[in-house]
């Protein structure tokens, strides 16, 4: 689906990141931060549970009438003066922009954060033809100075340290080297400021697009999206159909739930309403709006009744802050624009079961991303359903709109589940088979591949539990008959 | 968790379901579970037809496996006996995900059944049976690992502690990150051996850090995953699932 999003395949790239102490540590210390800080946002369980209860409630009747919800998006953005346009594919997306900007004779673009601009590689396609794409979030602006991608959704450069930080922007800005993150983020701001002042067109995501009153919802902390959508003549944003929802009464309870588990601020410093372009003796604001629509695998989704969960999401980054694998491995190791849980489920989708194998079954199922998720997407059980889907495991979802369904089913692995489960159905065949395996038991090798890489083999027991209980009630009916007999 | 759960009172009979990883390597945890239970004047029935839950298969993907398997646990039990087992994964794959994995099936109305009277042997003991605990055994000190699925999934995190505090000469003391899993997830430990190994050998650290002579846990597979790292990186604490260790410290003469 993009140019650069897999590069080599997972387990390489896991390698590579698990044995980076440099990144081990980043991680570890940054997710052990966000999850204090999330805890500390809650300090109700009991508000905490019923919030989530209507957080998710809200965006499944927004996705229960999701075609209705986005022609009314649309027809209430038409009337307040925004320009509507759909994008099926991110590269029609990404053309759609470069259309507008064309038209403008825009060449350079300032952009807000958006990961679904990420998704689509917005920067990459602009900059092939001729126009500059400058990332103006904090973070961004870190990682596209460091020519990488994002690592986490909401906190793209915490893969980086304020060291590497401060040595990346010497170099490629040439401010001074320090470890003073005020001086730091002062620099990037000078920097950004007047990057502002010359762009033809500003950029931005959407975090919640209201159909009722067709107004666009920008949540941020660093004033960077105000400025874009505010300051270039032209704002286009760009999000994913499923963003919308039905009214404005919606969005508190979203909006709360976002900012608190995300990074555990009760409010962010600027939360951006925008419902039309600049009115008539208005003195500020865009003269022209647009928002771009993309699908890109979102309704294909949609057709799932299970599946269809996926698309609640709201982007708050709180299952990877608290996803052990996540922690250990960070962002990139994931190879997609969307990393942690929540890139394991939509990833998938997004770019297929036969590109994105191994996503689903790099969890131990633990649950610890499902026990955050804001809107309660059950996140396990959308990885099961995945794994099931990767191997074509039940025949039941034979007609599945999973993509690339079946890509893992190959070599022994169908034949041996086949023959686990022969065993396992028959009680008697089963104890067969285990009470040989307590006979040989001394046959088991110490080497056991990859567990006793780490660990010693296990050992197995001298008799079953299964041969334990047998005797037992062997010799109870003993003992009954003989209690009986000597009566 | 915020949901109250009603538990029934002590019942005259239970069924035992053993779990596959108990049977062919901790027997002696079963067993112990059994005698608790019977202890307390249950007659544990263990129905010799047993085998696995189906987890392996359906964590794998291959649910019509899981489903054959599944299909062939759920004749077990034909009275109306509650289902203890000593696992809170092998538990929450019978409560939580037989009723899915039997939707629209003709089991379907039998997985619901079979579900809705498994209980993990942990949370039995405590909420169903009241379990009084003298401890004879000498003054030890242990760090508790709760199971993922017995605290995410069947929402019992506070169950093992709460046994254990129930043990006069027991401290019990807690692991750094305590929620934390330990990276085990059944095959995910060897698809994906790397992160498990990572994910292990801090949670062997955690424990070790907290001078516990051994680690109690409710789950065999965490236990096996634990207790085999510990010993690869010659770690002083042993690992015991929490009803040998209690049968054990309440029959020491």
């Amino acid at each position: 689906m993009s140019h650069n999003q897999v590069v080599q395949e997972f387990h390489p790239r896991v390698h590579e990141a698990i044995t980076n102490p440099q990144i081990r540590a980043n991680f570890r210390k940054a997710m052990d931060g966000l999850m204090d800080k999330r805890q500390l946002a809650f300090p109700s369980d009991d508000e905490l549970q019923r919030t989530r209860e209507l957080a998710a409630a809200i965006r499944l009747r927004a996705l229960s009438k999701l075609p209705e919800l986005l022609e009314k998006l649309e027809a209430n953005l038409t009337a307040n003066g925004v320009k509507v346009h759909w994008a099926e594919t991110g590269d029609e997306a990404c053309k759609i922009i470069l259309d507008i900007c064309n038209e403008k004779n825009a060449k350079s673009v300032i952009k807000g954060k958006s990961m679904v601009s990420e998704e689509m590689e917005l920067n990459h396609y602009l900059e092939e033809h001729g126009i500059e794409a400058l990332e103006s979030d904090l973070g961004e602006y870190i990682v596209q100075l460091a020519e990488e991608t994002p690592s986490h959704i909401i906190m793209p450069a915490i893969h980086k340290n304020t060291d590497q930080i401060s040595d990346l922007m010497h170099e490629k800005t040439g401010t001074n080297k320090s470890r003073d993150v005020e001086y730091l983020t002062a620099e990037a701001r000078q920097q950004l400021r007047e990057r502002f002042e010359k762009a033809d067109v500003g950029v931005s995501g959407v975090n919640f697009a209201v159909a009722e009153t067709g107004t666009l919802c920008l949540v941020e902390n660093e004033g960077n999206g105000r400025l874009t959508t505010t300051v270039p003549p032209v704002h286009i944003a760009v999000t994913g159909i499923e963003k919308v929802v039905e009214n404005l009464e919606d969005v508190a309870p979203l909006l709360s739930l976002l900012t608190r588990s995300a990074t555990g601020q009760h409010i962010t410093t600027y939360f951006n309403m925008i419902s039309s372009p600049r009115k008539e003796g208005e003195l500020d604001g865009p003269e022209e709006v647009h928002l771009v629509l993309v699908d890109s695998g979102r309704s294909n989704i949609y057709q799932d009744d299970e599946l269809l969960d996926t698309l609640r999401c709201i982007r708050c980054g709180a299952c990877m802050n608290h996803c052990p694998v996540y922690t250990r491995i960070g962002g990139h190791a994931y190879g997609y624009t969307y990393p942690g849980p929540i890139g394991k489920i939509l990833m998938p989708h997004l770019a297929g079961l036969d590109d994105a194998k191994d996503l689903p079954s790099a969890s131990s199922l633990c649950g610890a991303c499902g026990e955050v998720c804001p809107v309660k997407i059950p996140i396990p059980k959308l990885l099961v359903r995945l794994r099931e889907e990767s191997v074509a495991g039940d025949h039941n979802h034979d007609n599945s709109v999973v993509k690339g369904r079946g890509a893992k089913r190959k070599g022994m692995e169908p034949l041996i589940w086949k023959g686990w489960a022969k065993m396992h159905k028959h009680g008697g065949l089963y104890r067969t088979g285990t009470g040989l395996a307590t006979v040989f038991r001394g046959l088991v090798p110490s080497n056991l591949g990859a567990w006793t890489n780490c660990r010693t083999a296990p050992k197995l027991a001298k008799t079953t539990l299964h041969q334990q209980m047998k005797a037992r009630s062997q010799n109870n009916a003993a003992s009954q008959k003989k209690d009986g007999g000597d009566q | 968790m915020s949901t109250i759960k009603l538990y029934p009172p002590k019942p005259e009979k239970v069924y035992f379901f053993g779990t596959c990883l108990v049977d062919l390597f901790y027997p002696d945890a079963g067993m112990a579970g059994i005698q608790l239970l019977e202890r307390e004047g249950i007659e544990v029935i263990f129905p010799q037809d047993q085998t696995c839950c189906g987890q392996p298969a359906y964590t794998s993907g291959y649910h019509d496996q899981a489903r054959e398997v599944a299909a062939a646990q759920l004749k077990l039990f034909p009275e109306d006996y509650l289902i203890v087992l000593p696992s809170g994964s092998c538990a929450g794959m019978m409560r939580e995900h037989y009723p899915e994995l039997f939707a629209g099936q003709p089991e379907e109305e039998l997985a619901k059944n079979v579900a809705s009277r498994v209980y993990e042997l942990t949370e039995f003991l405590l909420h169903v049976c009241h379990i009084q605990l003298e401890d004879k055994g000498e003054p030890i000190k242990v760090a508790m690992h709760t199971s993922c699925s017995a605290r995410r999934e069947m929402g019992l995190g506070e169950v093992g502690p709460a046994l254990l505090n129930k043990m006069a000469n027991v401290e019990l003391v807690e692991q750094a990150r305590v929620k934390e899993c330990c990276g085990f997830g059944g095959a995910f430990s060897v698809r994906h051996p790397e992160i498990s190994e990572a994910m292990v050998t801090d949670k062997v650290e955690a424990i070790d850090a907290t001078g516990a002579d051994a680690m109690i846990t409710s789950d065999c597979g965490c236990m096996m995953n634990i207790t085999g790292a510990a010993e690869h990186m010659n770690k002083d604490f042993n690992g015991e699932h929490i009803a040998s260790f209690l049968w054990r410290r309440c029959n020491e003469s």
